[in-house]
């Protein structure tokens, strides 16, 4: 019971992790591109509730930015005029879960103090409205990608292991070859060979595509040993002796059984494509500026500069290690409850 | 004829060190050897230098290399005629002690220093420098500066007068002829000849040469390679320098090059004093290097202005032979200069310098850089960045904005093109992106793309499938016939439409009139005014829209001394056999 209530909780705070990603635009205070280039590499903005007189206030303040004396180009806060944080507010417009335009934000700051929860990049924009933003594509592209590579993983595991032979042969021996596949240098060539005025969008696609349909011959080969022994058990071998045909037997009997293993594959694989997203928006293979993935986000981390000067561009990579854990938990979560249902 | 006076300086310089060779009581000793004597601080003998290389040199043959830890090596261990002084940025007499040019500019005879040793203590004589040239200008060596001995369609020829003296010839007047002696390294005939006579020059001096087979006339030689992890050179005891005090250059025992393969491994070698100079490095770690500058006992220094400049341009290619529709639709826009202004103008270059380079840049129209001293022209006019502006002019050329603000032609269609940029310069990649947010404001939809840099060079300069790019050329030399390539419009290098069999505007043929006869005046106020025309054009056409020079930001630890770095490459080893451990 207990350990139920524990998995609860992950959910719950997945849910509402997703929540904040999937209406990124109602929470960022900005807009992913806003550039402020007065203040590259601000640090993350303190939140405070006693001002330097030592009074307090219920409504938390903000203060300016100026430059560091000593060190002309890094910023410290002024401590001076108090901007207040307001809820609420008025901004940049934007589209609602991509439907509805609007410009109403979570929160804000009024004058000319930039709020920056998460430190602003090498170009002045908010990293926190970044990482917001840049969760869409992310967890978008693991969450598709996972999908497309477990469909594909379902059927041809379930065609394999089911009907044996030469085609068992052909599609496993097939699965070999992607999961030996230099994938990595192969989505370069890709990439080199495209024209060049692609949108966004379809850089995102093409990442989803080439992720999903490479990943399909590990789901697929647990699948099959899955599908290998169900159709073996008495009740599949007597439906059979029946006369059931073999889609009906697939879809009524030995599906079913393989669920647990495709739902666990799936969340064990989500995490693991949005890494990959990352990996390959690290490299330079993903979506383009000005658009940010979790991957952009972290990609400015490899120069050595931004490495030792400027802590908070490893926030975004800090945030991902909760999430990461959620989902393993859940996955461990739906091992447990599936595995006895079904065998 | 600025050219003359000079050369008259010149030759007044090498008799007045010859005559301070004659005098000076510590040269009586060795006799018959002419040697050169500089003029820094004299420095205390003894001790090693550690630097780093970005990769392992790929040969140590001087004909062959191409490079740059290669050349930087191998400047070490060889000497030129003439050498162009970094500092100075002018030519100064080396190996040749003094020459002399016929009236027509067709002839120069060098007279080469008397009593000269190679590192292996074999004498120097004409017949070495002789037989120098011929293996630089053999077609079938295929030396990569072969062509910088080219004049006119011709190879310059080389022919011995005596021992001591050489004469070569070009088949017409050449401006920059000194310069081209800068960088041919005098070989030893005695090493080498066997290895050109059999053909079996292009695997000599390779890196598993054993020391004893190399010679040079450089302050240092060849102790010890290891593969993988360093070179180590040793002092020439045959060098031909001095130091005013008397002294036989080089004060260093040994310099040994490490190999560090990134920029930031250099950084982070040279901050923890694994290295004693670091050689060029980015603005961004400047601040990164400053805060421990008195604890880890090192400086740095900020020259300014180097000779790269840093530019945005259009495919202007002729693309009726290549199956490019959407590229070609597009050059509509790219080929009216109204178009080219409005981005330029709309470009904000203050933001570029202290976004990108931290405040260590300077903003560009040209492409002389403020570095340049010999070449700049102050008083080229430009168009400050004004975004109203820019969208006069784009209204005036027939663009016109939508409700939503985006920009559209006269034929109704949106502005929208990419740039490319090459993926391993973060920098360049920061000022496509920061132009790219201004360009927006103009409601033009940009993209930035980003590909590594041989897929893009394949681009610009094969396929001609690009819209509009980012990058940056470093001139070898502040002159300019070292950037004939770029601005001819036959040249390999005309960026924005490479190797024209014709000038395809009028624009690009008086351009191309400009660069031939500043390449065959000799007179530098008259070179000059040719040479600023061109930058005009530049200005005016803006068939390369300049945006920035970074400044070359150097570094070097206490220990160094007579540390003395320069804008021209090598930077900081130009004058190494001067350098000394304090």
């Amino acid at each position: 019971m207990t350990k139920r209530r524990k998995y609860r909780g992950v959910l719950i705070l997945l849910a509402a992790f997703h929540c904040l990603i999937l209406f990124a635009g109602f929470f960022a205070p900005y807009d992913f591109a806003t550039q402020n280039r007065d203040v590259p590499f601000a640090p993350p903005t303190g939140l405070h509730f006693v001002d330097a007189q030592g009074n307090f206030h219920a409504r938390p303040f903000i203060y300016g930015l100026k430059s560091n004396p000593g060190h002309p180009m890094t910023l410290v806060a002024e401590q001076g005029e108090k901007y207040p944080l307001r809820f609420f507010v008025q901004g940049s417009r934007y589209k609602l879960a991509g439907l509805f335009n609007v410009n109403l934000h979570f929160f804000g700051v009024e004058g000319p103090a930039p709020v920056f929860l998460m430190g602003s990049d090498g170009y002045g924009r908010d990293q926190f409205s970044r990482f917001l933003y840049g969760g869409q594509i992310s967890l978008l592209a693991g969450l598709l990608a996972a999908f497309l590579s477990v469909s594909l993983g379902i059927v041809l595991g379930a065609v394999s292991g089911f009907y044996g032979g030469w085609i068992d042969a052909a599609l496993m021996r097939g699965g070999e070859l992607f999961l030996a596949l230099p994938w990595l240098y192969l989505l370069f060539a890709v990439r080199a060979s495209m024209p060049l005025h692609i949108a966004a969008g379809q850089v995102f696609l093409l990442l989803i595509a080439v992720i999903g349909l490479i990943g399909w011959a590990r789901p697929a080969r647990l699948i099959r040993g899955v599908v290998l022994s169900a159709k073996e058990r008495n009740f599949v071998l007597a439906a059979k002796g029946f006369g059931a045909s073999d889609g009906y037997v697939l879809c009524r009997h030995v599906m079913p059984q393989t669920y647990g293993v495709a739902l666990t594959q799936m969340t064990l694989l989500i995490p693991q494509y949005v890494l990959a997203e990352v990996t390959l928006s690290f490299l330079g293979v993903g979506v383009g500026e000005p658009m940010p993935s979790w991957g952009t986000l972290l990609a400015a981390l490899q120069q050595y500069y931004v490495l030792s000067s400027y802590w908070w561009m490893f926030l975004p990579a800090l945030i991902l290690v909760p999430l990461f854990l959620a989902y393993y938990a859940v996955a461990d979560a739906f091992q447990e409850r599936l595995k006895p249902a079904t065998l | 004829m600025a050219n003359v006076p000079l050369r008259r300086y010149w030759i007044a310089l090498a008799a007045s060190l010859l005559c301070l060779c004659l005098l000076a009581p510590a040269v009586h000793s060795q006799t018959d050897e002419e040697r050169m004597v500089t003029d820094s601080v004299p420095g205390r003998p003894g001790g090693r230098l550690v630097l780093a290389l970005k990769s392992e040199p790929k040969t140590l043959n001087p004909v062959l290399a191409q490079d740059a830890p290669s050349r930087d090596v191998i400047r070490c261990l060889t000497a030129d005629l003439i050498h162009i002084n970094r500092a100075s940025q002018k030519t100064e007499p080396a190996i040749a002690k003094s020459w002399t040019v016929s009236r027509d500019g067709l002839q120069y005879t060098l007279h080469l220093r008397h009593g000269l040793h190679f590192s292996d203590g074999q004498p120097v004589d004409a017949d070495d420098v002789v037989f120098s040239f011929h293996v630089y200008l053999d077609e079938k060596i295929d030396s990569p500066q072969r062509d910088l001995l080219v004049v006119g369609g011709k190879p310059i020829t080389v022919q011995k007068v005596d021992s001591y003296t050489v004469r070569f010839e070009m088949a017409q007047p050449y401006a920059a002829a000194e310069r081209l002696f800068d960088g041919i390294a005098i070989l030893p005939r005695h090493l080498l000849e066997g290895a050109y006579r059999s053909g079996g020059f292009s695997a000599a001096w390779n890196l598993s040469t054993p020391p004893s087979q190399f010679a040079g006339l450089g302050p240092f030689r060849l102790k010890e390679y290891v593969p993988g992890q360093h070179i180590v050179l040793e002092r020439n005891p045959y060098y031909w320098k001095q130091d005013r005090s008397g002294n036989r250059l080089p004060y260093l025992n040994e310099i040994v090059f490490l190999f560090v393969s990134s920029e930031d491994a250099q950084v982070i070698r040279f901050q923890a004093g694994d290295a004693d100079i670091l050689s060029r490095f980015g603005a961004e770690d400047y601040q990164v290097l400053e805060k421990q500058e008195t604890a880890k006992h090192y400086h740095l220094d900020d020259l300014g202005a180097g000779l790269e400049y840093n530019f945005l341009f259009f495919n202007l290619n002729d693309l009726a032979a290549k199956n490019l529709p959407e590229v070609a639709r597009k050059q509509a826009w790219f080929e009216d200069v109204g178009f080219r202004q409005a981005v330029s103008e709309a470009i904000d270059r203050d933001s570029i310098v202290r976004l990108v380079y931290d405040g260590r840049a300077t903003p560009l129209w040209t492409q002389v850089t403020p570095g340049n001293r010999l070449w700049i022209d102050p008083n080229i006019p430009h168009a400050p960045r004004s975004l109203s502006h820019s969208r006069e002019l784009l209204k005036s050329v027939g663009f016109s904005w939508k409700s939503d603000g985006s920009l559209v032609d006269a034929r109704g269609s949106a502005v929208e093109f990419s740039i490319l940029s090459s993926s391993s310069n973060a920098q360049r990649m920061k000022i496509a992106t920061l132009i790219q947010d201004d360009l927006t404001q103009l409601g033009m939809n940009v993209h930035v793309v980003s590909l590594d840099f041989h897929s893009m060079v394949d681009r610009l300069l094969t396929t001609y499938d690009y819209e509009a790019a980012v990058m940056g050329l470093v001139s070898g030399d502040a002159d300019p016939t070292s950037e004939m390539n770029v601005w001819m419009s036959n040249g390999d290098t005309h960026l924005w439409h490479p190797n024209q069999s014709k000038p395809a505007t009028p624009w690009e043929a008086e351009m191309d009139r400009l660069m031939q006869q500043q390449l065959v005046t000799l007179d530098y106020a008259k070179r000059k005014k040719l040479y600023d025309r061109v930058q005009e054009i530049v200005v005016q056409e803006l068939p390369v829209i300049c945006l920035v020079s970074p400044n070359i930001l150097v570094g070097a630890s206490d220990r160094v001394g007579n540390f003395q770095p320069a804008i021209l490459d090598p930077y900081t080893l130009w004058n190494i056999d001067e350098l000394y451990i304090r």
